[in-house]
């Protein structure tokens, strides 16, 4: 913004006018409508400090329980878990649903229809209890046994076995069902983000002979995930909350879980309810922090912001004084 | 070809680009009726015609962006896209098809940077993860690429940080990095401002000389006359006529050659 000195010289121009100095418009109705959001906020800090329900002392003194902080971390692991299990998911079958092939497409798409039908809770609830339909889970070559007995051997084909009532319990079932909600719905946003780069990307990057794989994971995602932070954002938030579900499976290591723990054993629901709110919102704000900085990071290449180094690097040479 | 008659052209007679009766379609538009095209090596060929007459696709067809329906197309004597073997077509697979175009440096009308990559890295990027060049070579290859398009204070730029020119003059300097055979232009100054379409010209002149084979569609006549070793003139998915840049603007043969160029001259 510089200007060069000289040019415009205020010796050489015109006196200039007088500053207007108008009088402002009135606002009454703000003043009313502030005079009545500072009555109910005194109505409510009135409740908090004088109902002896809350029992502010009781609440301090149990929020941080070891119990409950390891539930807290139980919580944010899990919330980190599902979500990258549920990102990867997300792409992989985002990629399969812009697959032209009729029937990639196709089982993406009765993925994402049936996951995304389902509430979490119920679908929590009902691979808790998969141990049920199945004492032993097996990967193997279908139709083994049937061929088998069919040749007169007495054998199977069975790679992996694993017991149902193990795998579809606490932490591993909590995450499972999680992840695969997730994947879902990060399907839908990858998706969007995928659609919402320019075509023309895609076609330079092949003119230049990169190969398919290349061109997605190089080209084409960086510049989608522009359009799927912010909403993957929201979903990291949502999930974190969402592990207040795991009581269905039950995950008993969990924050939500514990804190209640104390209410139901002490007969002091409303206070551990309201370590409860708190807890949430403390977690929800250390997502938000993090979802800044990546939002940050993936805007590179959008405005006209330089870095800071390019602006630190021009100033040194000396060269375009303003952008 | 028999042997016994030996070759005008002490050099290798190959053409770079050949094309016979190239059709193609976009469901029932016809937009390329048969195009019979020989581009030599160290050729310039512009490629003129009014909007809607295949010119792009045409270029498009060339490195494969576009499968052609009917006709052949060879680049440096190999078929384009697809591979002959008992009198029958084959498609290329993907990867086939990505080599083949390794050696085809394509620029857009829309420069078609990626966005999220500095001048110095849009450049980098296809060396280092096609061909596999080291890194530092091919960031010093990069930088020097650079300093030929005029752009060596821009190394660091993103895209948006610079003009349309400057973001045409990386995309072409990306394009060479790949040490093409062939460069395809597709208007490549049709979405510049006015005051920037010489640089990017100077900078495909230059080019010419160095001996690069190009085919340039364009609405610069001005380029055409007096960088083009050829101009076709293309009309409703034809060649309607083609010869010396000079002696086809000065005095076209064809009346549909003729109203093009009376609108446009």
């Amino acid at each position: 913004m510089a200007s060069p000195p000289g040019s415009t010289d205020t010796a050489t121009r015109p006196a200039p006018p007088e500053q207007i100095k108008a009088v402002p418009v009135r606002h009454p109705g703000r003043w009313v409508a502030t005079a009545i959001i500072a009555v109910l906020a005194a109505m409510f800090v009135h409740m908090l400090v004088t109902n002896p329900v809350f029992q502010w002392d009781f609440m301090l003194d149990n929020m941080f329980t070891p119990a409950v902080l390891r539930g807290a971390r139980t919580t944010l692991i899990m919330t980190i878990l599902a979500m990258v299990l549920g990102v990867l998911l997300g792409i992989v079958l985002a990629v399969m649903r812009l697959s032209p092939n009729p029937i990639v497409s196709g089982s993406a798409w009765t993925y994402i229809w049936f996951f995304r039908a389902i509430p979490r809770i119920v679908l929590l609830f009902f691979i808790a209890n998969l141990g049920a339909l199945y004492a032993s889970y097996d990967l193997g070559i279908p139709f083994d046994q049937q061929l088998m007995d069919f040749f007169g051997f007495e054998a199977d084909w069975r790679f992996l076995s694993l017991n149902g009532n193990q795998i579809f319990a606490g932490f591993t079932a909590g995450l499972l069902g999680l992840a695969l909600s997730e994947g879902a719905y990060m399907a839908e946003i990858v998706r969007a983000g995928i659609q919402s780069v320019d075509p023309g990307q895609a076609e330079a990057a092949s003119a230049l002979g990169l190969s398919r794989g290349k061109t997605m994971r190089r080209i084409v995602l960086p510049q989608a995930m522009r359009v799927i932070i912010p909403p993957t954002g929201n979903e990291t938030i949502a999930m974190l909350k969402d592990t207040s579900l795991l009581i269905a499976v039950p995950v008993t290591t969990e924050l939500n879980f514990q804190l209640r723990a104390i209410g139901s054993r002490t007969f002091q629901i409303i206070p551990m309810a309201v370590a409860s709110i708190l807890w949430y919102l403390a977690l929800t704000s250390l997502l938000m922090i993090g979802q800044y900085f990546l939002e940050k990071r993936f805007s590179r290449g959008v405005g006209t912001r330089e870095t800071r180094a390019q602006r630190a690097a021009r100033r040194a040479r000396g060269v375009g004084g303003s952008t | 070809m028999s042997e016994a008659v030996p070759s005008p052209f002490p050099l290798s007679t190959t053409p770079m680009v050949r094309a016979e009766a190239v059709c193609k379609s976009f469901g029932h538009v016809d937009v390329l009726k048969g195009i019979d095209l020989e581009v030599a090596a160290g050729e310039v060929v512009c490629v003129i015609g009014p909007s809607g007459s295949g010119k792009s696709t045409f270029l498009r067809c060339i490195n494969h962006l576009e499968k052609i329906n009917a006709g052949r197309l060879w680049v440096d004597g190999r078929l384009v896209g697809y591979r002959e073997r008992g009198g029958k077509l084959h498609e290329l697979r993907d990867r086939d098809v990505a080599a083949q175009r390794r050696d085809i440096g394509m620029v857009f009308q829309r420069f078609n940077l990626f966005p999220h990559m500095t001048a110095l890295e849009n450049v980098v990027e296809a060396p280092t993860q096609v061909k596999g060049v080291r890194k530092d070579a091919a960031r010093a290859r990069g930088v020097e690429l650079l300093e030929r398009v005029g752009l060596a204070e821009r190394v660091h730029s993103y895209p948006n940080q610079l003009s349309g020119g400057q973001q045409q003059r990386v995309a072409i300097a990306r394009a060479l990095a790949m040490e093409p055979k062939l460069m395809l232009f597709d208007e490549p100054t049709s979405a510049l401002d006015p005051e920037l379409v010489g640089e990017v010209l100077d900078v495909m002149r230059g080019l010419a000389e160095s001996g690069m084979t190009m085919i340039v569609v364009t609405h610069e006549m001005g380029f055409a006359r007096e960088v083009g070793d050829t101009l076709v003139f293309m009309d409703d998915g034809v060649i309607v006529e083609s010869g010396d840049p000079r002696r086809v603007l000065s005095d076209p043969q064809h009346a549909r050659t003729q109203a093009f160029l009376s609108k446009v001259l």
